[in-house]
């Protein structure tokens, strides 16, 4: 009896769907939460690494910043430089031994301190593309660095970063899959065990690619939506008119600067 | 007493010598022209005044207090002497109303329906209150330019520091930039210009300087400077500029 490819295929997700599943669940959760993680560890590194030192400050304050700037490089330098696998390795069977640690935890934990600093490039990088008319803007009116940062530059950086924050994500849906490494129950790890019984593994896989698929893709639709709302919309109001005060006038500008007009 | 005093003031970017010695005192409702070629540290000066760039010598003194001390409150002093940037540096995540109302609640700790209502009485005196909601991508030049003067006059300041605050615009916004700044001088504040509007500096100040690579050259009321400029320096840069 010979089964068509895709007699297996449907086979496969018939008698091992709940696999899939949960598969695609650890991986999602694992995702979401090391973008998110990853995002705000990133952030306070990248807020740190731009902080101004000026001539006014203390010699104190300047030797603990260049000491707490020092760190965050070093920790960029480490967790960039080297693989996630290899990293969840160590992390796992070295610095967690002994440690009764919830698998999925430690995946949280990994994943999140390697795209973080990831994310610490990626918004400095956003921090740093901002013109420095804004800074001058804000302390102009008196604002200080803390509150330039929170109400002008940091909105405006982050904006600029959600394409580059949507391939982080991305790379973290499918990255999971190097946590098989410590026995990680994600997607990858899954579709092997549905493969081996019945020595489907081409079936199998690629069903597991199918999903990967959908779910990037999904984020990233998700992701556009987000961009599209902080960019608000394309046209505005003026209120009252030369001959009627209550009129609204609806005036659209024009410009590709935000994709789809 | 002198509102804003400068005396014996310096400024270099490493070898380069920006501003060499410049004593000016500026008397409270006085509105001052600082005129002079590119690059004859014009900007740097008034950069200088709001502490955008930290002068190398010489002191600034506001209300006869020396604004380099530690002791001073940055964003208070900042706050009083608002600047008008020749790009406009409006705030472009916000929409003209929060432009102006941000700084009144961060700096100032007013409530919000107050700085908005500040906000509101400004973009009126400047003629943009049918902008409120626009975000700054959505206005042209000379809108923009106007609601960077609301935003820095709902701060309250006593002094408004001018840098170049047409040469951005296309000629047609010029004008309705210009009309503005000759109603604040009007009302009483106390303003220095960086400009190249002559006609600006001639008809609505009351007081010329001319700098030159990086000293005062000349310093006087309009129609010296204009139609009897003592120093030869002044002279020639006037014929050239009135000539081209």
């Amino acid at each position: 009896m010979s089964l068509s490819f895709l007699e297996k295929v449907l086979f496969l997700i018939e008698r091992y769907y709940p696999l899939f599943l949960s598969g695609m669940a650890t991986t999602m959760l694992i995702a979401i939460t090391g973008t998110v993680a990853g995002f705000v560890i990133g952030l306070v590194v990248a807020v740190i690494r731009t902080i101004p030192v000026s001539e006014h400050d203390s010699k104190f304050k300047k030797i603990a910043l260049a000491i707490v700037k020092f760190i965050c490089v070093a920790y960029i330098e480490v967790f960039r430089g080297t693989p996630m696998m290899i990293q969840a390795a160590v992390f796992y069977y070295g610095i967690f031994m002994g440690v009764n640690i919830d698998l999925t935890l430690a995946a949280f934990v990994i994943v999140s301190i390697n795209t973080g600093a990831y994310m610490a490039e990626i918004i400095r990088g956003g921090i740093i593309s901002i013109d420095k008319g804004q800074t001058e803007g804000a302390y102009s009116i008196g604002m200080n660095h803390r509150q330039t940062m929170t109400s002008v530059v940091l909105p405006q950086a982050i904006r600029n970063i959600m394409p580059s924050v949507g391939n982080e994500f991305v790379v973290n849906i499918k990255d999971t899959s190097v946590l098989n490494v410590i026995g990680v129950a994600e997607l990858y790890f899954q579709s092997r065990s549905a493969a081996g019984t019945y020595a489907m593994a081409f079936q199998s896989f690629t069903i597991a690619a199918v999903i990967y698929f959908f779910l990037t893709f999904i984020v990233t639709r998700i992701l556009r939506l987000i961009e599209r709302r902080m960019d608000g919309p394309k046209s505005y109001v003026i209120y009252g008119s030369q001959t009627n005060p209550d009129a609204e006038i609806r005036i659209k500008k024009g410009g590709a600067r935000n994709g789809r007009y | 007493m002198a509102v804003i005093e400068l005396s014996h003031l310096e400024k270099s970017f490493g070898e380069i010598e920006v501003l060499k010695d410049i004593s000016l005192s500026v008397d409270k409702g006085e509105v001052i022209s600082v005129i002079g070629a590119s690059g004859s540290g014009k900007s740097t000066m008034l950069r200088c005044i709001n502490l955008l760039e930290k002068p190398s010598g010489g002191k600034i003194c506001f209300h006869g207090k020396d604004i380099m001390d530690k002791g001073l409150n940055l964003s208070e002093y900042r706050a009083k002497v608002g600047m008008v940037f020749q790009q406009f540096n409006l705030f472009e995540n916000m929409t003209a109303l929060q432009n102006c109302v941000v700084g009144q609640i961060k700096v100032l700790r007013r409530r919000k329906e107050e700085a908005e209502e500040v906000a509101r009485e400004n973009l009126a005196r400047v003629g943009m209150l049918q902008y409120i909601n626009a975000k700054p991508r959505q206005l042209s030049g000379g809108q923009k330019q106007r609601v960077a003067i609301a935003r820095t006059l709902s701060m309250n300041p006593e002094v408004i520091l001018f840098d170049e605050p047409t040469s951005a615009l296309d000629p047609e916004m010029v004008g309705e930039v210009l009309a503005v700044m000759r109603t604040l001088a009007e009302s009483g504040y106390t303003m220095i210009v960086v400009t190249h509007e002559m006609g600006f500096a001639k008809d609505v100040s009351n007081r010329v300087i001319f700098m030159d690579k990086g000293v005062v050259v000349e310093d006087d009321t309009p129609s010296v400077i204009f139609q009897n400029p003592k120093v030869q320096r002044t002279k020639e840069f006037l014929a050239r500029y009135f000539a081209s």
